[in-house]
């Protein structure tokens, strides 16, 4: 059963259509990513789920049941804010006590309640501090820590590691990950960055200018892109776009190799001319130009670092290939259409 | 090396770089709101409490030392000790209604709707006249013949047109007043505050409240609250002292009166003191509360540091 369903859900504010008719649920105990540039409605959206705003049309259905106009506390959800939200004038302990205080939850349930959250989340000896008292890392589980009390059907977490460190975030990431597989409570997960989405969801639902564009397993999402934007959104560098008949070709930077290192399967040679290089220690990126195919972007390929060093130069001109397999093909409308042809 | 050495000049002092050194330029930009502070207060005020303990009078102006003489005639006086009752009465009244105000208005005023920003001008209006101007457009409505609240009130059947409410002449009705006109003036302040107070809560926090199940009481009394009480001690300290030793007012709408029935220490102070000349009398009255405004002001501001979130 779906725990969340989202049915046909516009929101429009004044002009703009800040979301356009997204379809979506989120099955029980799924960890559902929600993943686009900023400003592309995915906020919005999860703000809806948790009724903080009200569509202007659809219905949002919460354990099978339609939620329209229940307001967010009988919602049955919980959400982690990109700041936290966290009450600044109250201890650890009263934070995560909060949502049960205003439940008139008996006063021995609530403290089980914030002794089983805390120690679960490793934060029982900060109880007695205050918000202000508390690194990022852990005020991030307080407020992860305030969401589970309420054991609610669906977690709803708006970017919940953008306030971190770079270093804290790797690590962040895979608790928070972990975490979910622990409780099993179905998630939806709003977030700009690729590599969050792709580590930690069990499907990524890519959106663009409001609209849904595809959702799928990251696998899915990366290997067989709905559209050139999905294409184009994941991976560094982003999939190469070469004009063709008809539409373009689309193939990753990493299946854009030189023709001496692929052999066996049948290949598409192209011209590379390498313009630039780029060191990133365990890899290579080379920017250039086929010759005789039209790109909006320079072209890259991405190479193992010491592959080929000797005989690849800014300047060369060299053979380069990709399988026919790693070939993606769009129409002139920017969406995947089956094998084309390449001349 | 040689070069070196005598390329180095010894250190002048020119004065050019004298505008460049804070130990220079500090004092200097300090020294006019000190030299304000030492001459319009500091003076005064050390000229006052010398006056409380000597016998000084315009009349006599002896300053024969007479230690706390004066404080004890004071203290003994009828009248003095009425209008330390009207004081604190008038002072807590009127910042309880200011506040309330503040608050309401600072909740309508955060709302969106059209013509807000004309809204929130208006409304700061009170706070910006000259007080005396206030007080005069306030007189003619309380005026015992062309009242505009009593006519109003008489049109609407709550009062009775042949025994009309003497709103200066009566001692209760004039306290009622001098609080209304004086919580008006105030509650631009209180709206400002509160504004200020309710745009620095983090909407997250509210966002958050709403999520966790808090209605309208829960998220303004225990979210909103105590988020904002550091801001609104600072305003009701303000208030409070503002309040005390202010006679603007009761000077202007009833002068104390009738019989004293609003007289408060500014006004007796300025009575006693600058009216009949009795200043040493004067200055007693004036300072008699300073000791516990200051005692309050300390202790409320050392309260605020420990909370500090």
């Amino acid at each position: 059963m779906a725990a969340v369903a989202a049915r046909h859900i516009k929101k429009q504010f004044g002009e703009v259509l800040a979301v356009n008719d997204i379809s979506l649920s989120v099955n029980d105990g799924e960890f559902l990513v929600l993943l686009g540039p900023s400003g592309c409605g995915k906020t919005t959206f999860l703000r809806i789920l948790a009724g903080l705003e009200h569509q202007s049309s659809g219905d949002i259905l919460i354990g099978g049941e339609n939620v329209n106009e229940v307001p967010p506390r009988a919602r049955g959800i919980a959400m982690v804010f990109q700041g936290y939200g966290l009450y600044p004038h109250l201890t650890v302990a009263s934070n995560i006590a909060f949502p049960l205080k205003t439940q008139n939850t008996p006063r021995d349930e609530i403290k089980r309640k914030v002794k089983w959250a805390t120690e679960l989340l490793s934060i029982d000896h900060l109880v007695d501090r205050r918000p202000r008292q508390l690194s990022g890392g852990e005020r991030q589980r307080v407020a992860l820590a305030r969401a589970l009390v309420r054991e609610p059907t669906v977690f709803l977490l708006d970017e919940p590691l953008s306030n971190l460190d770079a270093k804290l975030r790797t690590s962040a990431r895979s608790e928070l990950k972990q975490f979910q597989q622990t409780v099993r409570t179905s998630t939806v997960y709003v977030t700009h960055d690729q590599v969050e989405a792709m580590g930690m969801g069990d499907r990524i639902a890519v959106i663009d200018h409001g609209q849904l564009r595809q959702v799928g397993t990251p696998t899915e999402i990366y290997d067989q892109p709905a559209d050139e934007f999905v294409a184009t959104f994941l991976g560094t560098p982003p999939m190469n776009l070469v004009e063709r008949d008809g539409g373009s070709l689309g193939f990753r930077p990493e299946h854009f190799l030189p023709r001496e290192m692929l052999n066996g399967s049948p290949l598409a040679e192209m011209p590379f001319r390498i313009d630039r290089m780029e060191y990133l220690g365990s890899e290579r990126i080379l920017y250039g130009e086929i010759e005789g195919r039209r790109a909006k972007r320079l072209v890259t390929a991405k190479l193992p670092a010491h592959a080929a060093s000797d005989s690849l130069r800014a300047g060369d001109k060299h053979a380069f290939a990709v399988r026919r397999s790693e070939l993606h093909f769009f129409d002139k409308q920017g969406r995947r259409t089956r094998e084309g042809v390449v001349q | 090396m040689t070069a070196i050495a005598e390329g180095a000049r010894p250190a002048v002092r020119r004065p050019r770089f004298m505008l460049d050194r804070t130990e220079f330029m500090g004092p200097l930009f300090i020294a006019p709101a000190i030299l304000y502070v030492v001459v319009l207060v500091a003076l005064p005020f050390f000229l006052a409490i010398y006056y409380s303990v000597s016998a000084y009078t315009i009349f006599n102006p002896s300053y024969h030392f007479v230690g706390l003489k004066n404080l004890d005639e004071v203290l003994k006086s009828d009248i003095f000790r009425h209008t330390l009752g009207n004081t604190f009465f008038f002072t807590i009244v009127s910042q309880i209604f200011g506040l309330l105000l503040g608050k309401v208005g600072a909740m309508l005023l955060i709302q969106d709707f059209p013509g807000r920003g004309i809204a929130r001008a208006l409304v700061v209006l009170p706070w910006a006249v000259p007080v005396s101007l206030a007080v005069l457009a306030w007189k003619w409505m309380f005026d015992s013949l062309y009242s505009v609240i009593n006519w109003t009130l008489m049109a609407v059947g709550l009062m009775d047109p042949m025994n009309p409410a003497q709103w200066l002449g009566t001692t209760d009705l004039a306290m009622a007043a001098v609080i209304t006109v004086h919580a008006w003036r105030l509650f631009p302040f209180g709206v400002v505050i509160f504004l200020a107070g309710l745009t620095s809560v983090p909407k997250e926090v509210l966002d958050a409240a709403t999520v966790d199940g808090a209605g309208f009481w829960r998220r303004n009394y225990v979210i909103i609250m105590p988020i904002i009480l550091p801001i609104i001690t600072i305003a009701l300290i303000f208030g409070t002292v503002f309040t005390f030793t202010d006679l603007s007012v009761v000077y202007l709408l009833t002068n104390g009166g009738p019989v004293n029935s609003t007289q408060v220490l500014g006004s007796l102070g300025f009575q006693v003191g600058v009216l009949s000349g009795d200043v040493s009398h004067g200055a007693v009255i004036c300072l008699f509360l300073f000791p516990f405004l200051l005692l309050a002001t300390i202790v409320l501001l050392k309260v605020l540091r420990k909370r500090e979130i």
